[in-house]
């Protein structure tokens, strides 16, 4: 079976050597500000939010990704169908993404917000988030720091390359779209019915 | 499919992976549904705006437009790294450019860097706008459960900021990178490190706030 965004590569690659031409740069402020107009509409700058999610009293950043990736899936999907996109697959690499994510929840634990709401919570007037992206910043030097010694030992345990679910079920993706849709849907709707906020 | 894949066969290997991951999770919230001692509850204090499913549904649609006007997913993280880098060049340049990740990973200030300062402005407006704009140092939420103490945040902060940072760089993207956009192409290295990130969250959460 052929990768549709295959045909609009070429496309991609052009557009990646123009990053830094104006067009780029309005479309990338127009994004921003949508998605930090969304992430703080959503409350998730708030910092009880947040730590209310991971102390499981509040679900609302559990909806809000879950209602995001069930549209974003649908409509991804179908524009690759038809080549109008590329996907963008992180390879998967067993080990880096259970420490790293591990190390991620604890630190989100602990600064109370992620690298995007980090900025919408600042934009809110929330000055706190300011310590976090300075740690944000000494944590990414500290990686860049020992990432001789981590793509020679953690990235190898585990390196499965590009993998996607449906591929890895043997399932036809236009398939598994619907069927994880609908049941993402269905736990959307339990959520609903069981939870307070 | 046409994906470069390993000789390894994953067939075996991911199920087990992925459903000790979600057991580990699992018993997770029902130890957090058992334990009955509450010292916080962060339902005291105002919720969102806006409903959930609209802000997540905006998102959904704001990711097709990413995709398809950028060819680039929703995603944060990777600024940090690029500022970090750019800083790098700044102070010592001979050593930044001697660095794995940064001969990997070019830092370069371009769409990444004016979508996550465009965030900072997008939350100003949404605050302004529904009159929740905060201006304040402490969460009331830190301060019910820790005091007044700018500093003792300050710390907390850094050192999460840190953490949070080695371990997106790690496992390949934050909340946005891996949590959104990863996810909604099912990948899944991306729902490998969603669940990571609850399960490290919640517990640390847990010790934090519930102890």
């Amino acid at each position: 079976m052929i990768d549709p965004g295959k045909a609009v590569k070429k496309w991609g690659k052009k557009s990646a050597r123009q990053v830094n031409a104006a067009p780029e740069l309005i479309a990338g402020t127009m994004f921003g500000l949508a998605f930090g107009f969304l992430l703080q509409k959503g409350g998730v700058g708030k910092f009880h939010v947040l730590i209310g999610q991971l102390l499981l009293q509040d679900f609302t950043v559990v909806k809000i990704m879950l209602t995001a990736i069930v549209v974003g899936m649908i409509g991804v999907f179908t524009l690759h169908h038809f080549a109008k996109v590329n996907l963008h697959i992180k390879p998967t690499r067993i080990g880096s993404n259970i420490i790293g994510g591990l190390l991620f929840g604890a630190g989100f634990a602990l600064m109370g917000y992620c690298p995007g709401t980090a900025a919408a919570a600042l934009g809110q007037g929330s000055w706190d988030a300011l310590f976090g992206m300075a740690g944000l910043i000494a944590g990414s030097w500290m990686f860049a720091e020992l990432s001789g010694w981590t793509k020679r030992t953690i990235e190898n345990w585990g390196d499965l390359g590009k993998v996607l679910l449906p591929d890895l079920l043997h399932v036809p993706r236009g398939v598994f779209v619907v069927g994880f849709a609908t049941a993402l849907t269905a736990l959307l709707v339990l959520l609903e019915r069981f939870t307070t906020r | 499919m046409n994906w470069p894949t390993n000789t390894r066969s994953p067939g075996r290997v991911i199920p087990k992976c992925v459903s000790y991951l979600s057991g580990t999770l699992a018993l997770l919230l029902i130890c957090a549904a058992a334990e009955a001692g509450t010292l916080v509850d962060a339902r005291d204090y105002a919720g969102p705006a806006w409903s959930p499913y609209l802000a997540g549904a905006g998102i959904g649609v704001l990711s097709w437009l990413t995709f398809y006007f950028s060819d680039k997913p929703i995603g944060a993280s990777s600024f940090y790294a690029h500022l970090a880098g750019f800083l790098g060049k700044l102070i010592a340049p001979r050593h930044t450019a001697s660095l794995v990740y940064f001969k990997d990973n070019p830092p370069r200030v371009g769409w990444q860097a004016v979508f996550v300062i465009s965030i900072i402005v997008g939350g100003a407006l949404a605050a302004v706008t529904g009159g929740e704009f905060t201006n304040e140092w402490l969460s009331p939420l830190w301060t019910e459960r820790f005091g007044d103490s700018i500093t003792l945040r300050a710390a907390v902060a850094f050192a999460g900021g840190l953490i949070m940072a080695f371990g997106a760089r790690l496992a390949g993207g934050c909340t946005s990178g891996h949590g959104i956009s990863g996810t909604l192409q099912l990948n899944l290295a991306s729902w490998i490190a969603v669940i990571c990130f609850f399960i490290g969250g919640i517990a640390v959460a847990m010790l934090l706030f519930k102890w």
